[in-house]
């Protein structure tokens, strides 16, 4: 016990001597939860439309206005021709294109039915998707409404109309910050702790000072103990600023959910996370291998866990990776518990897992670190 | 001349005779081109949905078989306590609930008028907004249905054209995004490790006495890393023309001329970091907790720039992978030529420009 006590006092101060590392351990995360939220941001809107109006004519002028008043499109720009639109397209400053073709007022009211043609930029498919649908949904609007104005109100046969409500449970003024401050939160810890740990042991094979620890009769779990208890504290403590002083204070997230589940499954989540980091670290003999291998897995973490993608999406095989990767869970977990307040019934699941992964890594890394070499 | 050729053979060595670290720094890119091209997606696929039918008619039948049919939803269970709902999103398995009050179709029928209730777990807005915006349109679906079989005077048809991706694969924006991101990030990885290295292992003292100019000293260095950046980029574009089905619309050779443009910008960043810092774990830690996710959001490939507050719009102005990603899209997908990407270009011409300039006035300073 003593001999651990030692150990930890010596990690501690050399994390602390470190002048260099500090302000990256401690700022870059907070600073990064600070500023990252605003710009993760999915909602559409402000879709650029660039309109070739050929008809001129009050229709067409109205229908402009609706779609630049409805919120959703920001008038890039009236096009003369639909190439001098296309242009635009190609140059990235318009997402979309409707053309009205000419006598559309003229062809609407004599012959009843009149197109329009819309062209969209759908390199990414799920913006051009809804930006399609918002103004087809704008579009049809707008077509009631001349209906209603031609038409005599009671030769009018109303059409048959479905009323769709819409609540929104947890968080009615659908703020996108909520959900990301707690998952960006969760990657920033998760990276801080394992590369930490990841480089902090194989700097010390690198400089050949684990060979002096080695030939002292401090016992393999001390040593590991030793290494994995600091960066467990540091995990600890960003994580509660990150979650209070960022989240609360700065966002205005108050965890709803029991704040005793939720660091009961940090704990065993970090130890999770050491484990991968103290791994890396057996099987590396270079920091540069250690720092690639765990820079290769946090890119998969980060982009599989479904922080800014959806995974159930996914393929099949790419979501049984996903399944893998423990901050999957965390980003999941912590969501559920700050933003629905979900019960250890609701998590025990993830909880399991999560001590699965826990005792696998770690077991492995034990196994896989030589005292001799 | 001779001196500097016999200097990069030296760095050549070194790259290569470590072994596992060359295997990673080519087998990640590959793994991760193919994983995430393959895998990544903003469309909501697969929702786990509940139907509350109170109504149990033909019409609430018919648009339950409709939001069944899709891919986008899948129907888990059928629920009819409010309570059961909450538990039911607590614990994450569905995402959205589907009510029909009783008299649903009764009530469509003799008041040309029905209510629906979609209630969403708007924890996370985006999914809650596409989804009940998916049920949306599939209810006005059923209802245009019904309307059909009047003849519906004045009607405005809509022709739509999704240009460059008509089959909308999440691929076609993901990739170049992807691309843009693994050649930054490795590239700003190697280098920034390698002159801190001979720093910390005292080597850096043996070249700085060496007669030998060190601005040739830098770029000796990060030959071999530009080399193998560019049979990285080589990979991952024979990857994604071949494994993944992405075209090259464009020329080819302007698409490697501003790609390796694009490697110098990076490969300068690492320098600097390099030059920077003082130990090996700094310049790692700096280039990738303060670049990873950054670049990531930056880039602009998974969340659109222009929604951003203007402040960070800027920032994104600074990080070379987002013009990058712009130049990407424009040669593969657009196919257009140089006319279009020149702005980008001269902005990544003048990063790599300042860059090399702040990392050569560093150097010195550190030899006098």
């Amino acid at each position: 016990m003593r001999t651990l006590r030692f150990l930890l006092q010596k990690e501690f101060r050399q994390i602390f001597r470190n002048k260099a590392l500090l302000p990256i351990i401690f700022f870059a995360p907070i600073i990064q939860l600070l500023v990252l939220p605003l710009a993760a941001d999915y909602e559409i809107k402000n879709i650029n439309i660039t309109v070739v109006d050929n008809d001129h004519s009050g229709f067409s002028q109205k229908l402009i206005s609706k779609i630049a008043a409805s919120g959703y499109f920001k008038l890039a720009d009236y096009a003369g021709s639909f190439n001098a639109g296309f242009h635009q397209m190609e140059n990235d400053k318009s997402d979309l294109i409707l053309e009205i073709p000419q006598g559309f007022e003229r062809n609407l009211v004599r012959e009843n039915e009149q197109n329009l043609f819309i062209a969209i930029n759908a390199i990414n498919g799920v913006k051009a998707n809804l930006g399609g649908a918002y103004l087809n949904q704008i579009i049809a609007d707008y077509n009631a409404d001349i209906r209603l104005k031609w038409m005599p109100a009671s030769k009018f046969n109303p059409m048959p109309a479905i009323e769709v409500t819409t609540s929104n449970w947890f968080n009615p003024s659908m703020n996108y910050r909520y959900y990301m401050v707690p998952g960006i939160l969760v990657i920033l810890v998760t990276m801080i702790a394992s590369y930490l740990c990841a480089l902090n042991i194989v700097k010390e094979k690198e400089a050949g000072t684990i060979e002096q620890i080695n030939v002292t009769p401090i016992r393999k779990y001390q040593f590991i103990l030793g290494k994995l208890i600091p960066f467990w504290v540091i995990g600890m403590f960003i994580f509660s600023v990150g979650l209070f002083g960022v989240g609360w204070l700065v966002y205005g997230i108050v965890p709803v959910g029991n704040l005793v589940l939720l660091y009961g499954y940090l704990s065993v989540y970090l130890i999770a996370l050491l484990g991968l980091g103290l791994l890396i670290s057996t099987y590396s003999e270079t920091q540069q291998q250690a720092m690639s291998v765990a820079f290769f897995f946090m890119m998969v973490f980060i982009l599989m866990s479904g922080l800014f993608t959806p995974i159930e999406s996914m393929p099949r095989w790419a979501y049984a990776i996903t399944q893998c990767s423990p901050v999957t869970y965390f980003v999941e977990v912590v969501r559920m518990i700050v933003l629905k307040g979900s019960s250890f019934e609701n998590i025990r699941y993830h909880f399991l897992i999560m001590t699965g992964f826990a005792v696998l890594l770690n077991s492995w890394a034990i196994l896989n670190y030589r005292k001799t070499s | 001349m001779k001196q500097f050729i016999t200097f990069v053979k030296k760095e050549f060595l070194h790259v290569f005779r470590d072994r596992k670290t060359l295997l990673i720094l080519f087998g990640l890119p590959i793994v991760q081109i193919v994983l995430f091209g393959f895998a990544l997606t903003n469309e909501i696929k697969h929702s786990r949905i509940v139907v509350c039918d109170y109504a149990r008619d033909n019409a609430s039948q018919q648009i339950i078989n409709k939001l069944e049919a899709g891919t986008q939803f899948v129907i888990e269970q059928s629920l009819l306590s409010h309570d059961q709902i909450e538990s039911a999103f607590k614990s994450g398995k569905i995402k959205l609930v589907v009510v029909f009050p009783a008299h649903f179709y009764s009530d469509l029928q003799h008041f040309n008028k029905a209510q629906l209730q979609l209630i969403t777990d708007a924890s996370d807005p985006n999914t809650a907004n596409t989804l009940s915006s998916y049920a949306s349109r599939i209810v006005m679906d059923y209802q245009n249905e019904l309307a059909g079989q009047h003849t519906i005077p004045y009607r405005i048809n809509t022709v739509i054209r999704m240009i460059y991706n008509p089959e909308l694969k999440a691929a076609v924006n993901f990739i170049p995004g992807v691309m843009s991101l693994i050649l930054l990030l490795v590239c700003v990885l190697m280098t920034s490790v390698s002159i801190v290295k001979e720093k910390e292992n005292g080597t850096m003292e043996v070249l700085l006495v060496s007669p030998f100019n060190p601005i040739l000293v830098i770029i000796s260095k990060t030959i071999p890393y530009l080399v193998l950046s560019l049979v990285n980029l080589s990979v991952i574009l024979l990857l994604s023309v071949f494994v993944l089905g992405m075209p090259v619309n464009g020329s080819i050779t302007l698409l490697y001329l501003v790609s390796t443009l694009f490697i110098i910008t990076a490969l300068s960043l690492g320098l600097l970091i390099s030059n920077s810092t003082a130990s090996q774990q700094s310049a790692m830690l700096i280039s990738l907790m303060g670049m990873l996710i950054p670049s990531i959001l930056f880039t602009g490939f998974m969340f659109p720039l222009e929604n951003m507050p203007y402040a960070l719009q800027l920032i994104s102005n600074i990080v070379p992978a987002k013009w990058y990603y712009i130049i990407v899209k424009s040669i593969m997908i657009k196919g257009l030529g140089f006319s279009a990407i020149w702005k980008e270009t001269l902005i990544l011409s003048g990063m790599t420009v300042i860059l090399l300039f702040v990392n050569i006035r560093k150097f010195k300073i550190r030899l006098a």
